[in-house]
C-alpha cells in the first residue's frame, strides 16, 4: 500500500508545484506600467512614513533636552520640507 | 516514507534552479510574469523542504531505525523530547534544518515585498534561491538524510550524551534562524547593488529581518553559553572556542549593521559601509555553519568532521569575491548624500561604535584562525582565552562607553550647552559608582573590572535619564501619570526605547562577565568521603557517594550515574546541599568486554550549582574510575563466552547492581571542581533584558497609535504643503 501511495504523493506534490509556479506565465502578469506604479507608490509611502518617524524623533530629542529649540526649528523645517517633497511625488503618482 | 523525503529534496533543487532562471530572466527582460513565477518558486521551496523536514522528524519521533541517520543519532531509550531534537545533532538533519528555515524566512520576505522594490526583489529572489540550491544540492549529492538500511537494527546508537540538555534542543534552531535571517538583508543588498537601487529602501524593507536575525542569533549564543556552563565539566560559559567565536563574529557585524543603517536611513550616509557590513555578515554566517560541522578547527562544540570542505569553501570564496566585485563595481552609486556635520553628533558616535565592533570581529577572526594560518607556514600555534581577553576587553570597555554616549547626543550636531545638560546626570552616576567601589574589598585591585562597573553605571544613568525625561515630556503633554507615561512612551517609540533596553541588558551582562571572571575562585580537589575542602571561605564536605543504575534522575538516559552529596557551608552556616554526578553511557567499541562496553562510552558531567543574585557556587565530580576497573574486569570475566541472551542480560544487570552497591558502600576518592563566582546570574538576567528590548524594537507600532501620531505630523506637513 505504502509502495503505491508514496509515488502518488510525490506525483501530486510535483503537479501542485508546477501548477502554482507556472500560474503567472499562463495568466500573464500585470503590465510593466501597472507594476512600476504600484511599486513606486509603495516605496514612496514607506519613505513618507520614515520621514514622519524622523520628524517625531526630532521632536522627542527636543523634549528630552538633546536639541535646543532653535536647532529643532531648523531641523524640523528641513524635515518637513523633505516630507512635502515626498507627498508631492505621491500626489503626482495618484494624478497620473 | 524515505522516498518521499528524497523526492521532496530533488523537487526542491529543481524548483531552485527554475526560480533562479525565472527571476534573472524576468529582471533582465522586464517580464513581470517570470518574476512572479520565481516568487512562487520560493513558496514551493518552502513547501518541499517542509515535507522533507516533516518526513525526517516523524522518523525520529517514531524511532524508525530503517533511516540510517535515525539509527546513528537516536535510540528507543532516548527521551521523546530529545528524539525530537536529535535530528539537528546529525550533519544531514542540521543542513535540512538550515534550508528549511531559509525557505520559510525567504517566503515571508518575498511575500511582504510583493508590491515593493520592483527592481531589487528579482535579484534578491535569485540570491535566496541560490542559497537554497546550494544547501538542497548538498542534501541531494553529498550528505543523504534519507539513506535507508537494508536491515533496520533493533535499537539505535542514541543521541550524543552531551547534547541531552534542554538548551541544546533549541540552541541550533535559534542559531540557524539567526544565520538564515541574515541571508535576507544579504540577498537584498546584492539585489540593490545589481539593480542600482542603493537608497535606503532595501534597508527599510529588511530592517526587521536583520533585527530578528540579530535577536535569534543572540539567543542561540546565549543558550550555547548556558549549556556550556551547566553541562560541560569545566565551569565556564565562554571559552573563546572556534565554534563559539564563529557564531559571535556575524553577531558583532550584525550589531554594527543595525546601528549604522540608521545613519543611511536618516542621512543617506555610509552606503559603502552598510553594504559591506551586511555582505560580510552573510559570509560569516555561512562560515559559522561550516565551522560547526567541518572539524577544521579543534572545538569542544564540533560534533564530527565532515566531507563538506570543498563545497563550503567554494561557496564562501564565491560570496566573498562576488561581494567585493559588486561593491567596487557600484562604488560610484554608493557615495554619501551628506557629510559628517560634526564629530559631536550621533552619527560620529555610531561610526566609532561600528569601528570598535568591526575591530572586535577582526581580532576574534584572526585569533580563531591563527592555528590554521600558522599551520600553512609549518608551525601551528593556537592561543587561549588570556590572549583573546587581552585584546577584546579594552575594546568592550570602549563599546560600553559609546553605548552610554550615543543616546545622549542629537543627530547632526550637538552644542556644548546641550552636552553639559545631558551628560551631567549619567557622569554623576559613574562618579558615584567609582567612589563607592573604591571601598569594596578587592575591586580597586582589578582596574579593568572596576572600569567596566563604572562605565556600566554611566550607561544605566544615561538610560534612566532618557526614560525619565521622555516620561516627564509625555506627562506634560498628555497629563498621564508617570508609570503610564513610561509605558506610552515605549509603545510609541519602540525602536528607540527597545534599543535602550537592549543597551541596559548588554551592560548588565558585561558587568556579570567582568565580575565573574575577575573575582572567580576555582579549585580542583581530590576528596574521600568525609573530607572537606575550602574555596573562597566556603567549606565543602563530601558527605557521601551516590550511585544509580537505569534511573538517571536528570533524564539524560545514562545507564550508570555515580555522584556525590556535598554539604556547602560558610562561617558554620549551611549554604546548600549539592548533588554533582557523572553519567556513564554504552560504548561502540566491540573489542572491549561486554560489561565494559556497557559503561565505557564518553561520560558526561552533571553539574550541581547553587545560584543566587550575588554568587554562584558551582560543582562537578569525576569519580576515580580506575579504582573500579578491577571489579569491572572481574564481571567481564564472569560472563561465559557462549551465554544465552537471557543469561547475558541477567549477568549484566547483576554486574551493574554489584558496581552500584560497591560505589555506594566504599567509594574510591573523587576529583571535584569547585568554583565560586560572583554575579553570574546577572549574565542571564542581562541577556533576558536584551532579548526583551529586542522584541520591543522588533514589534510593529500599534496601528491606532501610529495613525494618531502620523495624523498630527501630516497636519503640520499639510500646512507647509498649502504654503508651498
Amino acid at each position: 500500500m505504502v509502495d503505491v501511495l508514496a509515488p502518488l504523493a510525490i506525483f501530486a506534490l510535483m503537479l501542485a508545484i508546477v501548477y502554482v509556479v507556472t500560474g503567472p506565465l499562463r495568466r500573464g502578469a500585470m503590465t510593466q506600467a501597472q507594476a512600476r506604479e504600484e511599486s513606486d507608490r509603495q516605496n514612496l509611502e514607506a519613505a513618507r512614513d520614515a520621514k514622519y518617524r524622523e520628524i517625531r524623533d526630532a521632536e522627542l530629542d527636543r523634549e528630552t533636552g538633546k536639541l535646543s529649540d532653535a536647532d529643532w526649528r531648523v531641523l524640523d523645517r528641513e524635515l518637513r520640507g523633505e516630507a512635502v517633497d515626498i507627498l508631492r511625488r505621491l500626489d503626482d503618482l495618484h494624478g497620473r | 516514507m524515505a522516498i518521499i523525503g528524497r523526492a521532496a529534496l530533488i523537487i526542491a533543487l529543481v524548483v531552485c534552479a527554475y526560480g533562479i532562471f525565472a527571476s534573472v530572466y524576468g529582471a533582465l527582460k522586464g517580464r513581470r510574469d517570470f518574476v512572479e513565477s520565481a516568487r512562487r518558486a520560493v513558496y514551493a521551496l518552502a513547501l518541499t523542504t517542509t515535507v522533507a523536514f516533516a518526513v525526517l522528524e516523524i522518523a525520529f519521533l517514531r524511532s524508525d531505525f530503517s533511516f540510517s541517520v535515525v539509527a546513528s543519532h537516536s535510540s528507543t531509550t532516548t527521551p521523546w523530547h530529545y528524539k525530537a531534537a536529535a535530528m539537528w545533532s546529525s550533519q544531514e538533519g542540521s543542513l535540512l534544518l538550515w534550508v528549511w528555515l531559509l525557505s520559510i524566512w525567504s517566503s515571508l520576505v518575498i511575500f511582504l515585498t510583493r508590491h515593493r522594490l520592483r527592481d531589487v526583489v528579482p535579484w534578491a529572489t535569485a540570491v535566496l534561491l541560490g542559497y537554497g540550491a546550494f544547501f538542497t544540492g548538498l542534501l541531494v549529492f553529498w550528505v543523504h538524510p534519507f539513506t535507508t538500511l537494508a536491515q533496520a537494527p533493533a535499537d539505535g546508537q542514541g543521541l550524543n550524551p552531551l547534547l541531552r540538555h534542554p538548551a541544546m534542543m533549541i540552541h541550533p534552531p535559534m542559531l540557524y534562524s539567526g544565520y538564515t535571517l541574515f541571508a535576507i538583508p544579504f540577498a537584498f543588498a546584492i539585489g540593490a547593488l545589481i539593480a542600482k537601487r542603493v537608497d535606503a529602501e532595501w534597508i527599510r524593507s529588511t530592517r526587521r529581518f536583520a533585527l530578528a536575525a540579530w535577536l535569534l542569533l543572540g539567543c542561540g549564543i546565549l543558550l550555547g553559553a548556558r549549556w556550556s556552563y551547566t553541562e560541560l565539566g569545566w565551569g565556564g560559559y565562554w571559552a573563546w572556542d572556534a565554534v563559539e567565536n564563529a557564531s559571535l563574529m556575524p553577531w558583532l557585524t550584525g550589531t554594527a549593521f543595525i546601528h549604522s543603517i540608521m545613519i543611511q536611513e536618516k542621512r543617506g550616509m555610509l552606503k559603502v559601509w552598510n553594504v559591506s557590513l551586511v555582505l560580510a555578515t552573510g559570509i560569516l554566517c555561512v562560515l559559522g555553519t561550516f565551522l560547526v560541522r567541518s572539524g577544521i578547527l579543534d572545538s569542544i562544540h564540533a560534533f564530527g568532521a565532515s566531507t563538506l570542505g570543498v563545497p563550503f569553501v567554494t561557496l564562501i570564496a564565491g560570496m566573498s569575491i562576488g561581494s567585493i566585485a559588486l561593491v567596487v563595481w557600484r562604488r560610484g552609486l554608493l557615495r554619501s548624500e551628506h557629510k559628517l556635520d560634526s564629530f559631536l553628533s550621533r552619527e560620529a558616535i555610531f561610526l566609532l561604535n561600528n569601528l570598535v565592533l568591526v575591530a572586535l570581529c577582526f581580532v576574534i577572526f584572526w585569533l580563531t584562525f591563527l592555528p590554521l594560518i600558522t599551520e600553512i607556514f609549518g608551525d601551528q600555534r593556537a592561543v587561549g582565552p588570556p590572549v583573546f581577553s587581552r585584546y577584546t576587553v579594552p575594546l568592550a570597555l570602549v563599546l560600553v562607553l559609546l553605548s552610554g554616549i550615543g543616546p545622549l547626543i542629537a543627530w547632526r550636531r550637538a552644542t556644548p550647552r546641550n552636552l553639559r545638560k545631558t551628560f551631567a546626570m549619567p557622569v554623576l552616576f559613574g562618579v558615584v559608582a567609582f567612589v563607592a567601589l573604591l571601598f569594596v574589598p578587592n575591586v580597586p585591585q582589578k582596574p579593568l573590572a572596576l572600569a567596566m562597573f563604572v562605565l556600566g553605571a554611566f550607561v544605566i544613568g544615561t538610560i534612566a535619564q532618557e526614560v525619565w525625561r521622555g516620561a516627564v515630556a509625555r506627562h506634560a503633554m498628555t497629563g498621564e501619570v508617570y508609570p503610564l507615561a513610561v509605558v506610552s512612551l515605549v509603545r510609541r517609540n519602540r525602536r528607540r526605547y527597545g534599543g535602550y533596553f537592549v543597551h541596559l541588558g548588554i551592560v548588565i551582562l558585561f558587568v556579570g562577565v567582568a565580575a565573574s571572571t575577575a573575582f572567580q575562585h576555582a579549585e580542583d580537589v581530590r576528596l574521600q568521603v568525609g573530607q572537606t575542602a575550602t574555596v573562597n571561605g566556603y567549606q565543602v564536605k563530601y558527605e557521601r557517594s551516590t550511585a544509580t543504575y537505569r534511573s538517571d534522575p536528570r533524564g539524560t538516559g545514562a545507564l550508570l550515574t555515580l555522584g556525590a552529596v556535598l554539604d556547602v557551608s560558610k562561617h558554620g552556616k549551611h549554604v546548600a546541599t549539592l548533588y554533582p554526578a557523572r553519567g556513564y553511557f554504552p560504548s561502540d567499541d566491540a573489542s572491549q568486554g561486554l560489561f565494559t562496553q556497557l559503561i565505557n562510552g564518553d561520560p558526561t558531567s552533571e553539574v550541581a550549582l547553587k545560584t543566587g543574585p550575588t554568587r554562584d557556587f558551582w560543582t562537578a565530580v569525576s569519580p576515580d574510575f580506575s579504582k573500579l576497573q578491577p571489579m569491572v574486569d572481574a564481571i567481564d570475566k564472569a560472563i561465559p563466552p557462549n551465554v544465552s541472551q537471557a543469561g547475558l542480560i541477567r549477568g549484566l544487570q547483576a554486574g551493574l547492581t554489584a558496581l552500584q552497591a560497591r560505589y555506594e558502600q566504599s567509594p574510591p576518592p573523587a576529583m571535584f571542581r569547585l568554583i565560586s563566582s560572583p554575579l553570574v546570574m546577572w549574565i542571564w538576567i542581562g541577556a533576558l533584558i536584551s532579548i526583551g528590548g529586542g522584541l520591543i524594537a522588533l514589534w510593529p507600532a500599534p496601528d491606532a497609535a501610529r495613525r494618531r501620531a502620523t495624523a498630527a505630523i501630516r497636519a503640520r506637513v499639510a500646512q507647509d504643503l498649502g504654503r508651498a
